[in-house]
């Protein structure tokens, strides 16, 4: 704001503020500030921008296995990879399933997540103890948890089918019914719920204790405290976990790649009912080598996640609470 | 927060600086420690209801880790007998590399040259999260110190970068580094180099040359967390912008930095999807991606015939060195989540 004391005779329009933002580059500062920035904007260029381009472009040529060799020239499609995605039963069951497995795995580990921050805030001892073993499945590799989903759900010998049956539930053969497949995946995911509890822990952490003070003197009980003062508080902890939880789960890839899919067919018989969005667009990829109908498929799930996304932040904005925000 | 609490200020040409970290900056930017801080506990009986229902999830939370190591240490025939302690113990990982077909262990099996992988895994992983920790540093220091023409707009780029998916960007990167591979090594135009195109290692680790969007966001933070003054009475004493970020400001972010590692280590060990794409060399393989080819080789048939034996001890093998990272480091682990949901 300094410089903008500087040029207070110029009137405030447009063009004595690009002037101003110009001037910037006469500091030596500004000069220093770009090189230190150099390596991002080179990465941004190379790794994000191009790229970004060069799929575009993709998704409207024949790229293929005979182009990317040389065999034939790559030409302009137009329109067609994006109607045969629409044409591609493949496709709409790969989107489908990512549909339902992040619609049951997303809320449910919210709710476990939170369940558990809950308690963990208020428990007198061992608190610490129990973060750490929440946590711990958090660590595991997902190539693990998809051999973990293998065998412990396991349809004839799985130690999940044992509880159950102890309990005389007959289970259900998860692995390789085609019902059962995204409901086991969606379980294990849950599974992994220790990032998300802690995330809630420390927001509810945050929350200042005479909120709670001034509720309980206003005659409020737990409910009322938990309705009107901790979920309110703690909503950008919440509303970011639904965003970014949602955004990984449509573009599950490594535990439902390895346990159904790879050179030996582990898993189920009918591998379509664990086919996701990026499952299905990596093997398009870089198994055909269809890359024009691969890249459709790409923008396709890109702006699938941007209306998503954006339909969470329409819903949620009346309902998340930003302390000290303005507006 | 002026620099006076702080007893060593560096001089130029001091040689060593004496970087103590603030203790109150790590919990600022962090805002772990305030364990203690408010809300309403329970009282004793409600303590001891939940501490029982806790533990009853802790099994559900330890329970795999325990299935899998057991069924590690079980024959053939047992593993899916679902005992937590083996009823007939058998040492899975290592044994007689001349062993009948179908017998050998872990680290005898043919074409599984498990210690490579690990060893890669490891070795990509440090470089990896060397790297990205630096660079990003470099350009998060940029982004909290200095004041330019275009700051914030190149900071909301760098944020929304974080929302494109990699499905996108993926297969174009994929292509340039065919091209690359078409250059470099003897058959191409830039012979003196080496090959470093696909089917190498270095499409995993280079971009982290570059710095990677949540690490800078996060550095940024902590930087900004940093009392302007220890920077400003730097370049008093005559430091170079750069001599002042390596000597000051980079010292003074260990904490952040070690998330940034670990973070990006983890990443590394976690990732199949970019060793599959671009490895094609059984002896080049990553941890994850020779976990996927033992499950591929060994566990024909789903339950019966597979040895599933050799399957769970190589994902023992695979699980086990993040815990022994976790252990040590668990402090950063969560400090570092528990930053990601502090308004983003």
């Amino acid at each position: 704001m300094a410089s903008a004391a500087a040029t207070s005779n110029a009137a405030p329009g447009p063009q004595s503020r690009a002037r101003r933002w110009f001037s910037g580059f006469r500091e030596r500062e500004t000069w220093y500030a770009y090189a230190f920035i150099l390596p991002w904007v080179i990465g941004f260029l190379l790794l994000t921008a191009y790229p970004m381009f060069a799929s575009l472009y993709y998704s409207f040529t024949n790229y293929g296995i005979e182009q990317v060799a040389g065999f034939a020239p790559t030409e302009r499609v137009g329109l067609a990879n994006y109607r045969e995605l629409l044409d591609d039963p493949r496709v709409q069951t790969s989107l489908t399933n990512t549909f339902i497995y992040t619609v049951m795995s997303v809320p449910a580990k919210m709710m476990v997540a939170l369940g558990l921050a809950l308690i963990l805030a208020r428990i007198v001892f061992a608190a610490g103890f129990f973060r750490t073993v929440f946590y711990l499945p958090d660590i595991t590799p997902p190539v693990a948890i998809g051999i973990l989903i293998l065998v412990l759900f396991n349809g004839s010998f799985g130690i999940v089918n044992d509880v159950l049956g102890f309990f005389g539930i007959p289970g259900p053969f998860w692995t390789t019914d085609p019902d059962w497949i995204k409901p086991s995946l969606a379980i294990m995911s849950i599974w992994t719920v220790g990032g998300t509890m802690v995330i809630y822990l420390a927001a509810l952490k945050a929350v200042p204790a005479h909120l709670y003070e001034a509720a309980s003197m206003d005659g409020a009980g737990p409910w009322r405290r938990f309705f009107n003062v901790t979920l309110p508080m703690i909503s950008p902890a919440l509303f970011f976990t639904f965003i970014v939880l949602t955004i990984h789960g449509l573009q599950t890839f490594n535990e439902v790649y390895t346990a159904y899919f790879g050179e030996g067919q582990t898993g189920a018989e009918d591998p379509d009912a664990a086919l996701m969005n990026v499952v299905y667009l990596f093997r398009q990829a870089f198994e055909f080598f269809n890359i024009g109908f691969a890249s459709a498929m790409a923008w396709l799930l890109f702006v699938v996640i941007m209306i998503v996304t954006a339909v969470q932040f329409l819903v949620s904005r009346r309902l998340v609470f930003y302390q000290g925000a303005q507006k | 927060m002026t620099a006076g609490g702080q007893p060593n200020l560096p001089t130029a040409g001091s040689g060593v600086v004496s970087p103590r970290i603030p203790p109150s900056l790590a919990s600022r930017v962090f805002g772990g420690r305030r364990e203690r801080a408010d809300g309403p506990r329970f009282g004793r009986v409600k303590s001891l209801f939940f501490l029982v229902l806790l533990a009853g999830i802790s099994v559900l939370a330890i329970y795999p880790f325990l299935w899998l190591i057991s069924a590690s240490l079980k024959p053939q025939g047992d593993v899916f007998d679902n005992r937590l302690i083996p009823k007939n113990w058998q040492w899975n990982y290592t044994g007689d590399p001349s062993a009948v077909l179908g017998d050998e262990k872990l680290f005898a099996l043919p074409d599984v040259p498990i210690e490579k992988w690990f060893l890669n895994s490891v070795w990509i992983g440090i470089l990896a999260a060397l790297l990205v920790a630096f660079s990003s540093a470099i350009v998060a220091f940029a982004f909290a110190y200095f004041r330019f023409p275009g700051r914030n707009a190149l900071f909301a780029l760098i944020l929304a970068t974080m929302m494109l998916p990699g499905a996108v960007t993926m297969i174009p990167i994929y292509l340039l580094w065919n091209e690359v591979s078409l250059l470099t090594g003897e058959t191409g135009r830039l012979s003196f180099m080496p090959d470093i195109g696909v089917n190498t290692q270095y499409p995993l680790w280079v971009p982290n040359l570059f710095g990677s969007a949540f690490y800078i966001f996060l550095l940024r933070q902590f930087f900004l967390g940093m009392p302007r003054d220890l920077f400003e009475a730097a370049r008093i004493d005559g430091d170079t912008y750069w001599t002042m970020f390596r000597r000051i400001a980079l010292p003074l972010a260990k904490p952040a930095l070690i998330v940034v590692f670990i973070f990006e280590f983890q990443a590394q060990w976690f990732d199949l999807l970019k060793p599959l794409i671009y490895l094609r060399d059984v002896a080049l393989f990553t941890m994850p991606l020779g976990l996927k080819t033992i499950l591929d080789q060994q566990g024909q048939g789903g339950g019966g015939e597979g040895r599933w034996e050799i399957i769970m001890a190589g994902t023992v093998v695979t699980v086990l060195p993040m815990l022994v990272l976790f252990a040590i480091f668990q402090r950063y682990f969560i400090q570092g989540i528990a930053t990601q949901g502090r308004k983003g």
